[in-house]
């Protein structure tokens, strides 16, 4: 039986739950989901549409707000006494947060990130090596439970098998005692000036631009092709550019017509961000960045020598 | 305060890789490695809280030989002194194996907070300091952007997604994952490189019997699925075909 953690917020099932589910339903064992926390209800309810075996719903004293102590302790009380083979989990902020946890809890490692799952006994989990760069293809040894947690977007929810009748739902109450994490309301930074999701072109810098004073290259060709300038995370946390104009899992999401990414590789938390635009351009002195396998058109090559030749071809 | 600062050395972030004969780990006998990049922003935190509340700042890492380097920089950078659990194996352990090791290191230093960065750029598991926590028994929160010491606890902002982010309140100790971009980085003075010479780094056994949980079977170079129209030609020449397919093709302008 693979036991599925699912997670929601206020009720609503969080969407890279479902592809986790879709995960565990395409190895065509039995699959049990487990939600917890305040409004654990409400989503256990949905999460029964889906064609599982069960949902459990833990909620209790201890467990209205998300903690890391406070879900590891309820999770930990499901999984020993369900003994799943697998538990799957997205990989979202807060898996990161516990699920590393729960595993060593229960003196088991986990396998965090991974993209696919290849049939077999046993099963093998492929996850994105060095970056994106690489893959690997991956064995869980020692006892079960193997706990394996999934990038977001490597399933897809509209593949998800309904149930013809709502699975059971089970509600558990969890005995949480010693919860050491005291958080606050979640809250966002001050507006920000810069609206980049309504941007029809972006012209997005990353690390590939070397330096501070390269930067006004990089407008230039903004300016050539009315578009705003934006940049992957590290350009930001140097701040050669200001946190507003961030793309990816933390910062904005956009789709413009034309991303045109210059020295940026492509990885996972800034893909998620700019992947729905229409036409993507990669321009990145190496061949084997994984930028190309999102990108429309690409240019292997250094971006000092192309892009003022690309401004100079829009000016012609 | 006594803070243990957990540093990985990876291999160059442009490095160009090269699967082994094993075809389960790169060829990285003559590889370039540098420290990875949010252990040195975790690193730096520590030494700006070493800075506001007195104390010591102990580096840790676990690995081969080589990986002395990367103490011996942030020894270089102010640490105090340093721990050094070798072991070959380790360099390319699954998480469990390592915060296994990491806690024999850490764990009798009895220390008020521990910080890790909050992955790895090798194999990026992002759960080494979760597990470690775990293993020493104490509070923890991921993803930090700024640490504040108030009356002998913690308040911590954690970044969530999509530009939220949450202050949550921790006793000490305590272990933090650390993001890059929470502080700016300082480099080694000649001074500190010449300081760190004289800087202690200690040996610590492997804890013995951490056998493997995790088997990469085979390592290699994704397939592309998508058909990517490569441009060549000079940079002039390619520059005005991207122009005219983005003009008459993609009809972006
Ligand atoms: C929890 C978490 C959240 C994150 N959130 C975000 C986020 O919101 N947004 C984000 O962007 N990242 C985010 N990251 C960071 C992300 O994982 C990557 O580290 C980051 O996106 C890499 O930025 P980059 O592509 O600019 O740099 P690198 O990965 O260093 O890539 C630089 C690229 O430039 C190329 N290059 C170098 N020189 C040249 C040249 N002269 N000409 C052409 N090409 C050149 C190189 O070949 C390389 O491909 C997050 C990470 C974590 C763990």
């Amino acid at each position: 039986m693979i036991l599925v953690i699912a997670e929601q917020k206020d009720g609503q099932v969080n969407r890279a739950s479902w592809e986790a589910i879709v995960a565990a339903q395409q190895t065509a064992e039995p699959v049990v989901v487990v939600v917890a926390g305040q409004g654990s209800a409400a989503a256990a309810a949905d999460l029964a549409a889906a064609q599982v075996t069960e949902v459990v719903a833990i909620d209790g004293p201890g467990l209205a707000q998300y903690t890391a102590d406070g879900f590891t302790a309820a999770y930990a009380q499901v999984v020993a006494e369900r003994q799943p083979a697998h538990v799957f989990i997205a990989h979202t902020y807060q898996t990161r947060d516990f699920a590393p946890k729960l595993a060593a809890r229960l003196d088991r490692s986990i396998l965090t990130d991974c993209t696919a799952v290849k049939a077999g006994t046993p099963l093998t989990f492929v996850r994105p090596m060095f970056q994106a760069k690489l893959a690997a293809d991956v064995a869980i040894e020692g006892p079960a439970p193997h706990f394996v947690t999934f990038q977001i977007g490597s399933f897809k929810v509209d593949e998800l098998a309904k149930g013809s009748a709502p699975a059971p739902v089970v509600a558990v109450s969890a005995a949480v005692d010693i919860v050491r994490q005291q958080p606050d309301a979640p809250f966002r930074e001050a507006r920000q000036a810069v609206d980049l999701t309504q941007a029809e072109r972006i012209v997005s810098v990353g690390r590939g631009i070397k330096a501070p004073e390269n930067i006004p290259l990089a407008k230039e060709l903004a300016d050539a092709l009315q578009a705003e300038l934006a940049a992957s995370r590290p350009i930001c946390d140097a701040g050669w550019l200001p946190m507003e104009r961030q793309v990816g899992s933390s910062g904005q999401t956009v789709a413009p017509k034309l991303y045109l990414a210059l020295g940026i590789s492509g990885a996972i938390q800034h893909v998620v961000g700019m992947k729905g635009a229409r036409t993507i351009v990669a321009i990145n002195k190496d061949a084997e960045a994984p930028i190309f396998e999102l990108a429309d058109y690409g240019i292997a090559g250094d971006i000092f020598e192309v892009v003022p030749q690309v401004i100079a071809a829009l000016k012609a | 305060m006594k803070i243990a600062v957990c540093l990985k050395q990876v291999i160059k972030r442009d490095s160009t890789l090269r699967v082994d004969d094993a075809r389960t780990w790169v060829r990285d006998a003559d590889a370039e490695f540098e420290m990875n990049e949010p252990d040195a922003y975790a690193l730096e935190e520590a030494l700006r809280l070493k800075e506001q509340h007195g104390g010591e700042v102990i580096v840790v890492s676990a690995g081969p030989a080589r990986v002395q380097t990367v103490l011996r920089e942030g020894l270089a950078r102010g640490a105090d002194r340093a721990l050094h659990v070798e072991s070959d194996a380790l360099a390319q352990a699954d998480a469990f194996a390592i915060a296994g090791a990491l806690a024999a290191a850490i764990g009798p230093e009895q220390v008020d907070l521990v910080l890790t960065g909050l992955q790895s750029d090798d194999q990026g598991f992002a759960q080494v300091g979760v597990v470690l926590a775990e293993k020493l028994g104490i509070a923890h929160a991921t993803i930090i952007m700024e640490v504040k010491v108030e009356g002998g606890a913690l308040r911590v902002k954690r970044e969530l997604e999509g530009g939220w982010f949450q202050w949550v309140g921790l006793p000490l100790p305590a272990l933090l994952t650390i993001q890059s971009g929470i502080n700016t980085l300082r480099y080694a003075t000649l001074k500190g490189i010449m300081a760190a010479k004289k800087k202690e780094i200690r040996r610590v056994d492997a804890p013995a019997g951490v056998a493997p949980r995790q088997k990469i079977v085979s390592l290699y170079f994704p397939e592309k699925t998508k058909q990517t129209r490569m441009i060549t030609g000079s940079p002039a020449d390619a520059a005005r075909e991207l122009v005219r397919v983005l003009r008459e093709d993609a009809r972006v302008f």
